[in-house]
């Protein structure tokens, strides 16, 4: 289990328990919290789930695949911390991660 | 509508679930009333002829959200329920269990169904669609080492259920009536790159193939039979020839219908309380200035939204370019857009690599592009048929410039 804070574009934040295993794209989905779209469930076809990750916790949610990246490369409004939530697996390690939601997935 | 509407949704498949998830999203406080024939809540279809189908997610994965979401959002999920009539005059469903439900806005998010083939031994058991966690769950519990799939309908949900039957180890022989794979959804390039990668990884094809019926021992499958007089042995089949829309309860209430239900720009449907959404709807496609029924989870999730929208008085979503996937083996497709009033078919990048897209032009306008491996050409793609800006047909069958440059 881990403690996820996911933080609307418009300042809004949600705190949600999320279960290991899950990815952090399914923790909002499940539990209805706006602004993470995942258009195609998790399977990196849409970078829909786009989020920035707080600086502190970029080493530990892990390396891009080449796909993610490539995805990643023609969303909008991507910065050096974005990341597609999907691909991103919640363990005990990202206990606390903060992820702040881009204005639009779309 | 006011806060205190009645919203009652007729399905809940993706679209149903989510226009459901949606309202409350944004903001919508009335009752809501989501009925499905399923005995379990929404969830995704697509890994079911995927992950799911290898083991690699599990239910709780697929559902759209936890059974429980419903509760605490005060979202009323009838399971195991269909709708039987519709009074439109009285603003009433009926429903299978006999009780009726009184609704200020209607959502049909029925869906479609499976074509069954109209054919002897059709009814055996071990013929199988997959349309259903029921239906995966029974092709899973089937196939493995040792056994023959047969597959009928060398579509995408064929090809996929191939690559999965391949994974779980079964021999997999696909039958096709056409004499190429993919012959209503995709070019020539696309058809011959699908059956020479599936050959590689074991698969067999009888195109050209027209099954005649299935024979079977002790009521279950045990060959399919074909016009030629072969009889291709199985111990299961999978049957993938397309999906006709769940419509009669709207046609039967007098709702205008094409094929499926006809809504405008926000899902409305002939009578403005009345929305349909999804595999359902027959929608209007600004750019390509026409109305179709579409069969994809992004449809499914545009349809939610414009409802939800309209609805709540929401202004409505940006119009979206219509996109799916499919995912077999090794291999990411990524479609964007519908080969409509195509002149032109140009190969970017060289399908021998495994990696390469196909676009499908107008002149100079993309109408779609199917994207192997290609993330770039797919995103990239998706945007120019959005945009509708010309490009050099030179330059983008040129892989070495990047699909930026040749947008820019």
């Amino acid at each position: 289990m881990a403690k996820i804070t996911y933080i609307e574009h418009d300042g809004t934040e949600h705190v949600i328990d999320v279960k290991n295993g899950l990815s952090v794209m399914e923790g909002a989905v499940k539990n209805n919290i706006p602004g993470i779209d995942a258009d195609c469930g998790g399977a990196c076809a849409c970078a829909t789930c786009h989020v920035y990750v707080d600086d502190a916790w970029k080493s530990k949610t892990g390396e891009k695949s080449a796909m993610e990246e490539s995805m990643l490369d023609f969303a909008e409004n991507v910065e050096e911390n974005s990341r597609l939530s999907c691909q991103i697996k919640v363990s005990d390690a990202v206990d606390g991660l903060i992820v702040r939601m881009p204005e639009s997935q779309h | 509508m006011s806060a205190a509407a009645h919203i009652v949704i007729l399905g809940a498949g993706h679209a149903g679930g989510t226009a459901a998830a949606l309202l409350r999203q944004y903001g919508h406080e009335g009752p809501i009333t989501l009925i499905g024939d399923e005995p379990i809540p929404p969830y995704q279809r697509p890994p079911l002829s995927k992950a799911w189908l290898k083991g690699e997610a599990d239910a709780d994965s697929l559902a759209l959200k936890p059974l429980e979401f419903y509760a605490e959002h005060n979202i009323d999920f009838r399971p195991s329920t269909t709708a039987v009539s519709l009074n439109r005059g009285a603003k009433t469903v009926a429903l299978s269990d006999g009780s009726d439900v009184a609704y200020d806005a209607l959502i049909i998010a029925t869906g479609a169904r499976a074509i069954a083939l109209p054919i002897p031994g059709a009814d055996l058991t071990g013929v199988m669609f997959l349309r259903t966690a029921a239906d995966a769950e029974q092709l899973k519990a089937t196939v493995g080492p040792g056994k023959t799939l047969a597959v009928v309908g060398g579509g995408y949900i064929g090809l996929e259920v191939a690559a999965s039957g391949r994974a779980l180890g079964a021999e997999v022989v696909v039958l096709e009536r056409e004499t190429r794979l993919l012959a209503r959804v995709a070019c020539e390039t696309l058809s011959t790159f699908f059956k020479a990668y599936h050959e590689q990884h074991g698969v067999t094809f009888e195109l050209g193939a027209s099954v005649t019926g299935f024979v079977g021992e002790n009521g279950r499958v045990t060959g399919v039979t074909l016009a030629d007089g072969r009889t291709i042995a199985c111990d299961a089949a999978v049957v993938g020839v397309g999906a006709a829309p769940n419509d009669e309860i709207a046609r039967d209430a007098g709702l205008e219908t094409a094929r499926g239900v006809v809504v405008d720009i926000e899902a409305r449907t002939s009578d403005p309380a009345i929305y349909a959404i999804g595999d359902v709807a027959h929608r209007p496609m600004p750019i390509y200035d026409r109305m179709f029924r579409m069969e994809s989870v992004p449809n499914a999730l545009e349809g939610a939204k414009q409802a939800a929208s309209a609805i709540v008085g929401r202004p409505a979503p940006a119009g979206e370019v219509p996109w799916q996937w499919s995912d077999q083996y090794d291999l990411k497709l990524q479609i964007a857009g519908y080969a409509f009033d195509v002149d032109e078919i140009l190969v970017r990048g060289d399908p021998a690599s495994g990696k390469f897209a196909v676009f499908h032009l107008r002149g100079d306008l993309v109408q779609s592009v199917e994207a192997i491996n290609s993330p770039p050409e797919f995103m990239m793609g998706k945007q120019l048929i959005g945009n509708r800006k010309p490009v050099s047909k030179q330059r983008l069958a040129d892989p070495s410039i990047s699909m930026k440059e040749v947008a820019a």
